[in-house]
């Protein structure tokens, strides 16, 4: 039961470090000079979106591998899958935190900054992913489905970011000044060390969660498997006992 | 590879041609969606004429739609589509000649959604050089990403919900660098539309390669 | 301290949303494990 034990320390260690850091975050470290204590958000808004980016990272290389002849493997599409879902979750608490902290700063639960509204479009586009990774069908053709709708969201991720970035900042010339101060507080001392904790604890977290909704994948795989040699024994017996 | 992919486009094109959804169902549908927009939004106050570029550029999305997935229900009556894969076509050509259908098409449903923008809401075309090539790379765009994604739902049962859950926010980055050109050519100021149109250029590019590339893989096996 | 309703919101839906996920993952895991024949019961990487 190695493995049991890793895991085990893994995520004792990412919930250690989640309260280390909510202490950080909310009680110890000082509030900004423009946003106050809108700030303390931040502490996790960043993390959360880091690890939406480094969990659709991972579903994206998964399907490259589970593509490639040389490397292809059932546990490939399970990863891309897993790490989806997850990424999906992180996701939406980006887009819940960025839209608490804009009512905070500027008085509404949304506006169409750059950021917000790619994270929103990126939600939608891994839903669809995950929408389509629900279809029934032969396990390998689904697969290989899977691994190229991954590969066709990510390449469009580039696309959509800068598209969006244009637009915001070719027609919000005189808000950007503002936008741009609220968006970096200048960050020093015990609020550098707390943000970069914060990336941290989120990472083992994750790290934690991918391993275990891994493994949760790879179980539904095989009970998928048996019950499918299940009705197939059922359906010989009955032909075998005349039963129809 | 070339020779192919036209017959394939023919082909697609002459079952449209006859089947006529495209004349009665489709560009009728076009229109419909352009007077609608004008009961959703106030005639009077000029709304609809400031909003003409992304009204028709979300016109198109829709029968983007209908294009597609049509392009792919024609594939899956009486097992054509195994047939498709036994004609030893590559599958490369059998993409290009589908998205080439597709975006035959969508020209034809942009020039009538043109006429109709320029009608309905009053709007005069101006910039026609932008407009074109902005016309030509998103609908190389659309055609393209929209081929790959019909393939990847042909076929599921729940294609018809899938579909717009899958391929709409793909191609939001066409819908939005289409508007903005679109705008900069009918407000005099083209300049200001052409970097957008090398986003487009960039989109068709990425997803013409893509789908040539990924077609084969997709097309074995499936289901 | 400014904003507080905003930050308990904030953070208490975050925490709550990873952990209720986290509780679901585990136990979707216990469920199905216990449907397998035992030698299949423990996942891992291969």
């Amino acid at each position: 039961m190695r493995s049991e034990t890793g895991t085990r320390v893994l995520g004792t260690l990412a919930v250690a470090a989640l309260a280390v850091l909510a202490v950080m975050a909310l009680v110890v470290t000082p509030p900004d000079v423009n946003q106050q204590d809108a700030v303390r958000l931040f502490y996790i808004h960043v993390p959360l979106a880091t690890v939406m980016y480094v969990a659709f990272g991972i579903t994206a290389l998964a399907s490259v591998l589970y593509l490639l002849p040389r490397t292809r493997a059932r546990k490939w599409d399970l990863l891309a899958g897993a790490s989806a879902e997850i990424g999906v979750v992180f996701t939406g608490l980006t887009l819940l935190t960025g839209s608490i902290w804009g009512r905070t700063t500027w008085g509404v639960w949304w506006t169409w900054d750059a950021r917000l509204t790619t994270t929103a479009l990126l939600f939608v586009l891994f839903l669809g992913y995950l929408a389509l990774r629900r279809t029934t069908g032969d396990t390998d053709a689904r697969a290989k489905r899977n691994a190229i709708a991954a590969l066709a969201v990510s390449i469009d991720l580039p696309i959509v970011h800068k598209s969006v970035e244009w637009w915001r900042t070719l027609h919000q010339k005189s808000s950007l000044l503002d936008e741009e101060t609220f968006l970096h507080p200048h960050i020093h001392g015990s609020m550098y060390w707390t943000a970069m904790l914060g990336i941290g604890a989120f990472v083992l977290l994750f790290a934690w969660l991918l391993i275990h909704r891994y493994r949760l994948a790879l179980l539904a795989d095989r009970v998928e498997d048996q019950g499918l040699e299940r009705a197939i024994a059922e359906r010989r017996a009955e032909v075998l006992t005349g039963a129809r | 590879m070339w020779h192919d992919a036209a017959v394939m486009a023919g082909k697609d094109l002459r079952i449209e041609l006859r089947s006529r959804v495209a004349t009665n169902q489709v560009a009728p549908f076009a229109l419909l969606v352009l007077v609608l927009f004008a009961f959703a939004l106030d005639p009077d106050r000029g709304v609809l004429a400031r909003a003409a570029a992304g009204l028709f550029w979300v016109a198109v999305l829709f029968c983007a739609l209908l294009a597609i997935q049509r392009a792919f229900a024609v594939e899956a009556t009486d097992g054509a589509r195994d047939n498709l894969r036994l004609s030893g076509l590559d599958p490369a050509a059998i993409f290009l000649g589908k998205a080439g259908a597709i975006a035959a098409e969508l020209g034809v449903l942009e020039v009538l959604l043109g006429a109709g923008v320029v009608v309905l809401y009053n709007r005069a075309l101006h910039g026609p050089a932008l407009l074109v090539v902005t016309c030509v790379l998103a609908t190389i765009g659309l055609a393209a990403a929209g081929t790959l994604y019909g393939a990847l739902a042909a076929g599921l049962r729940v294609r018809e919900t899938l579909l717009p859950l899958l391929l709409l926010p793909v191609v939001a980055p066409v819908l939005l660098a289409a508007t903005r050109a679109s705008e900069a050519a009918l407000g005099g100021s083209p300049g200001d539309g052409w970097p957008w149109v090398r986003l487009l250029g960039v989109f068709a590019v990425i997803y013409v390669a893509f789908g040539v590339v990924a077609f084969g893989p997709l097309l074995e096996e499936s289901s | 301290m400014t904003h507080v309703g905003y930050l308990v919101a904030g953070y208490g839906a975050t925490f709550a949303v990873l952990a209720a996920y986290g509780a679901w993952i585990i136990g979707k895991k216990r469920a199905l494990a216990r449907e397998l024949p035992p030698e299949e019961r423990d996942p891992r990487w291969h």
